[in-house]
């Protein structure tokens, strides 16, 4: 590690304030900001914590019936709060890599990194949910930009992210052998309105819609009704773990068991 | 009942008290007083030349003592190679020089180019990134047949990157070929054995210490050897004197053999310890651990069985390519050839066996010795290839193997290649597993997968292995350039308590409670009264360390025999104190007494005699209790046994679960049951990681893509099943004085088939006939590329 001060706020509005110094960043679980200190890959000048900030903390359900979680909040807390209201969400969270990680590492951290093998991503998609910052609101469909980038601004907080709950809903996560993250994960959602489908772990451009599912199920939601669909390779991750052809099965696997499930 | 203490008992690992509750003493918690930290400046590619290294930025960084390179080293040695092996035609082979910074190149992604020594780690590590090493890359040699053709060299001065071209043994292969060309049937089968990385808990350390006022030296090091590291690093590389010098290697966390080599940086802190007159410590993180631990495995194998009608084995030949990374290390060239043509036969009465090895130099990281070496590279191979003959000739698997067993009645038995089995019983070990494995409920629990949509598979195999490593003059003759005895002294205190000071290393074995259940079982004394010193030169007898499942066969061979020596003098002493005859005296429960008479004196009393010899025999015996004794084996041990593994197989995803995992194993007589059953599920561990998850990938140009725990995938508590495990088979060993035969890498060695053979018969009662083989490790998508390829 190099060196860095640290700071950690109380207030959302004092955390604001020390993210104006240069080269500060925020810290949340330190899940995958340490280890990137750790091998000296990043140098802030300034760390701002965002785990003292109660009002970025915890899980509730808004009026609009949205459940409602801070950007600070660890994903242990949604696995054990969000599990009555919006129960794949707390599935998903309780399956994110070991208890340390879970205790320490937030939504916001996840979702500002989006690892395309990262899990949040594809709940947030999937859902439309909404990313609130400490600026503005952004749509899920516009937040995530490829690998590793967002429509985050430099210096950006995520307070809150406010998912609509769907009637039905299922995440289906194949892990990577080493990692554990996904190595294709999918969360389908159903509405009334139409069936959303999103796929990650898969992709050189992080998080997608998988559309043609996404008309299949609205039509027929049932695993079967994805079984003359093909996904294409073209684009799909190639690695150590998978070819992109590997992935493209994944997807089409992952997403039918989603739905079983949901 | 079971046995509470003495030989058989499962005595509780005592030195897990300190395990457990965080007060082990690893290397890197001892810190000297004015200790400075070294940090190395690595290479980031596999191959080039060093034009220049410019050290003055980091030199003129606060805190820095002195930035070293290989200029600093002029006139020390290189890191040796412990075996020198002898290729087909007789001619020694290639044999580069291990510097201990790279001299005028570089070789592999994490060579050592230059070392800053600072006050502190971070101005170590500050100073180490403002070294400027400029460096003309060359074209990374990886793949070992194209190493072979021709074109980049790894070490221009040899003049090829064949180390040597072995064949075992050479008169074997007239009388081999011949017996292919009249076969019945011969199954072929190309594949690799994946390379693996070690990742021992614990990550190397090493602090060099040197006292002006002595002119001597003390290493403290990871090592699983310190007499073999202060042999090698004081006679080939720093010329220092063994008097002068002192290897302690406290607890260890874990070697699996990649703590048995001497590496580079041992030296190094050595000798920069009296360049700049401080303790310099070393503590390697974790991904340079990825990036400097000898790997292990990495063999490309092409083996052909020959069978009669019958299915009987007629012969074996097989062509391998090791590789051996970019220099050699100290066991390297051993592992490929006689830790692994030896085994060629198995368990099997084959009568011609013909092995070529072809070892190879690339720009990877040395590759030595891991848990097993070399055996499990053989067990695979051939239980592998036998399944597949069992299967093209629509023998049973078991059937097919039970058809060549050595017999019960046929030991000792003599293989085709250089080895002689003393005892074994390996129908009973079938026999043994078959139960244990309720192999009669395979058909019912298949039924129970299929409908899960689930493809079940059962895959069984055996395996033998040599351990107890090993005679001296057989293996002197093969290459060893050192002996394999072991050695130990016992020393009794005046109040009856007593020190073994072993040349065997404990690192997770459990020494420290099984060799004082064997000295509690012959004196007949409580086992808290016997303590183990191990792991310091300075007081321990000159021993060659822990490997090759050595430690009870051969250490304990020398502790019997001291233990013995004391036996015989306490009965003088004894016979001395009760007026009675030597010859008459008898030791049993701690007590000596008179034949035919009441007369006794205990343990104790004996001991302080001994110490306190007011009443005393001093003119016949001198004396003190203190005996020392070395044991070189006459034989390697040949533990051996029947494993079966029950895998299920998701067709739609390629993943693997493995369902149960079954080991049947003799290991002739058993110290403590639950020490050896505990070794068998760390080796179990082990092995099924390099079946289904691990592998070792380096890109075309010598970049390693499983550089962390991201992409090296470790087994997981739930990636295993739990086991069952079964050492009731013995057949004592017949050449040591405890009939035992060694227990740590037979899991290891045995589990890797038992895996494959199993996903592979999922697949094919799964309808997938066209699947005959799939490189380990078995992944998800390996399988499913197998499935759909
Ligand atoms: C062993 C291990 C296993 C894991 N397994 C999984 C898995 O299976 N699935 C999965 O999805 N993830 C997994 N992760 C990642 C984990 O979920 C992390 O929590 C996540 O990647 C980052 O969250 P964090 O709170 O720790 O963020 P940090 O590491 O603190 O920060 C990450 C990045 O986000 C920024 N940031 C943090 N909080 C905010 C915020 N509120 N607003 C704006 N920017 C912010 C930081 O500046 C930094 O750039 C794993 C991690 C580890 C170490």
């Amino acid at each position: 590690m190099y060196n860095f001060d640290f700071v950690k706020p109380t207030s959302l509005a004092d955390a604001v304030k020390a993210m104006a110094q240069e080269d500060a960043q925020a810290l949340g679980g330190g899940q995958t900001l340490i280890p990137t200190l750790k091998q000296r890959l990043a140098s802030p000048a300034v760390l701002v914590s965002l785990s003292g900030i109660a009002e970025m903390k915890g899980v509730c359900v808004g009026d609009d019936g949205a459940l409602c979680i801070g950007g600070a909040t660890p994903h242990a807390t949604v696995a054990k709060e969000a599990a009555a209201k919006f129960p794949a969400l707390a599935a998903l969270a309780a399956g994110i890599g070991d208890p340390a990680v879970r205790n320490r590492g937030t939504i916001g951290g996840s979702l500002a990194n989006n690892d395309p093998s990262a899990c949040y991503p594809s709940a947030v998609l999937a859902t439309g949910a909404t990313i609130v910052t400490n600026t503005r609101k952004i749509a899920a469909d516009d937040f995530f930009e490829g690998l590793f980038t967002t429509a985050l601004e430099p210096g950006e907080i995520i307070t809150e992210v406010r998912f609509p709950v769907p009637e039905r809903g299922a995440y289906a996560k194949f892990q990577q052998p080493a990692s554990r993250f996904a190595l294709t994960g999918a969360f389908v959602a159903k509405y009334g309105s139409g069936v959303r489908v999103a796929i990650t772990g898969a992709s050189e451009n992080g998080v997608f819609r998988w559309t043609e599912a996404e008309k299949a199920l609205s039509a027929n939601f049932s695993a079967g009704a994805l079984d003359g669909l093909t996904v294409p390779s073209d684009g799909l991750i190639g690695d150590l773990h998978g070819t992109p052809a590997y992935r493209a099965n994944l997807v089409k696997v992952m997403t039918k068991r989603a739905v079983a499930s949901a | 009942m079971p046995k509470d203490h003495g030989i058989g008992a499962s005595s509780k690992r005592r030195e897990d008290v300190r395990f457990l509750t965080g007060k082990g003493r690893y290397t890197d918690d001892i810190n000297l007083r004015g200790q400075a930290h070294a940090v190395f400046v690595r290479s980031q590619v596999a191959h080039g030349k060093i034009r220049k290294i410019d050290t003055s930025d980091a030199e003129a960084m606060p805190g820095v003592l002195k930035v070293f390179t290989s200029a600093d080293f002029d006139g020390k040695g290189g890191v040796p190679c412990g075996w020198q092996i002898h290729d087909r035609a007789g001619n020694p082979m290639l044999e580069p020089k291990h510097p201990i910074l790279a001299e005028g190149k570089v070789r592999y992604v994490g060579d050592a180019v230059a070392c800053v020594v600072a006050e502190t780690l971070e101005q170590a590590r500050d100073a180490a990134e403002a070294v400027v090493v400029d460096i003309d890359e060359l074209p990374a040699v990886i793949d070992m047949k194209e190493a072979v053709k021709g074109g980049a060299l790894v070490h221009d001065e040899l003049g090829s990157n064949l180390c040597y071209d072995w064949g075992f043994i050479e008169d074997n292969k007239a009388a081999t070929d011949e017996a292919f060309k009249t076969a019945h049937h011969v199954t072929t089968l190309e594949l690799v054995n994946n390379r693996l990385i070690p990742n021992a808990m614990e990550p190397r350390v090493a602090i060099g210490d040197y006292s002006q006022a002595g002119d001597d030296y003390t290493l403290y090091t990871t090592s699983q050897n310190p007499h073999m590291i202060r042999l090698l690093m004081g006679a080939f590389v720093l010329s220092i004197p063994e008097h002068k010098l002192r290897v302690v290697a406290p607890d260890v966390g874990g070697g699996f053999g990649s703590k048995i080599f001497h590496y580079v940086e041992e030296a190094f802190v050595t000798h920069a310890s009296k360049v700049v007159n401080r303790p310099v410590k070393w503590t390697c993180s974790r991904s340079e651990s990825f990036l400097t631990d000898a790997h292990g495995r990495d063999h490309v194998t092409k083996i052909e069985l020959a069978l009669d009608k019958d299915g009987h084995f007629q012969a074996i030949r097989t062509e391998t390519y090791a590789n051996m990374g970019a220099y050699l290390s100290t066991f390297s060239t051993a592992v490929p050839t006689y830790l692994h043509g030896t085994l060629m036969a198995g368990n099997y009465k084959t009568p011609h066996v013909y092995v070529n090895v072809k070892a190879v130099f690339t720009n990877t990281v040395p590759v030595d010795a891991y848990r097993g070496a070399g055996r499990p590279e053989a067990t695979y191979q051939l239980e592998r290839v036998i399944d597949m003959a069992a299967r093209e000739m629509g023998i049973d698997p078991i059937e097919i193997r039970r058809r060549n067993f050595v017999q019960p009645d046929e030991f000792p038995y003599q293989t085709p290649v250089a080895v002689q089995y003393d005892t074994g019983n390996y129908q009973a070990t079938m026999d043994k597993l078959i139960e244990i494995a309720d192999l009669a409920g395979f058909e019912k629990r298949r039924a129970e997968s299929a409908k899960k949509g689930l493809l079940r598979g059962l895959g069984v195999n055996c395996y033998i292995e040599a351990c107890g490593i090993a005679p001296s003059n057989l293996v002197g003759q093969l290459g060893a350039r050192a002996g394999l005895y072991e050695s130990a002294t016992v020393r009794v205190n005046a109040t009856g308590g007593l020190v073994v000071m072993t040349g065997s290393h404990s690192h997770g074995q459990g020494h420290e409670t099984a060799f004082p259940q064997v000295i509690a079982e012959m004196i007949g004394i409580p086992e808290n009264m016997i303590e183990v010193v191990h792991g310091d030169t300075a007081n321990t007898p000159m021993g060659m360390g822990t490997y090759g499942s050595r430690s009870l066969a051969v250490g304990g061979s020398a502790m019997v025999k001291a233990t013995n020596k004391i036996i015989a003098k306490a009965k003088k002493i004894a016979a001395h104190l009760m007026e009675a005859s030597e010859g008459d005296i008898e030791l049993k429960d701690g007590k000596f007494s008179v034949a035919g008479t009441d007369k006794s004196v205990d343990w104790g009393a004996v001991c302080l005699a001994a110490y306190v010899p007011h009443n005393y025999p001093l003119e016949s015996l001198e004396p003190g209790l203190e005996e020392t004794a070395f044991y070189d084996p006459s034989n390697f041990t040949y533990p051996a046994g029947a494993y079966a593994c029950e895998v299920e197989v998701d067709p739609e995803t390629g993943k693997v679960t493995i369902c149960s995992f079954a080991a049947a194993d003799d290991f002739g007589n058993v110290v403590n049951p639950m020490i050896v059953s505990g070794q068998v599920h760390g080796g179990l561990a082990q092995g099924i990681g390099q079946a289904m998850l691990e592998a070792a990938a380096y890109d075309e140009n010598g970049q390693l893509l499983s550089g962390s725990y991201m992409d090296y995938a470790m087994p997981r508590a739930d990636d295993l099943p739990f086991y069952k495990v079964d050492h009731s088979c013995q057949t004592p060993c017949t050449h040591n004085p405890l009939g035992v035969k060694g227990c740590g890498e037979a899991g290891a060695i045995g589990s890797p088939p038992a895996v494959v053979n199993a996903v592979i018969d999922a697949l094919q009662r799964g309808g997938h006939k066209h699947v005959t083989h799939i490189d380990m490790p078995v992944s998800p998508s390996r399988v499913w590329q197998a499935i759909n390829g």
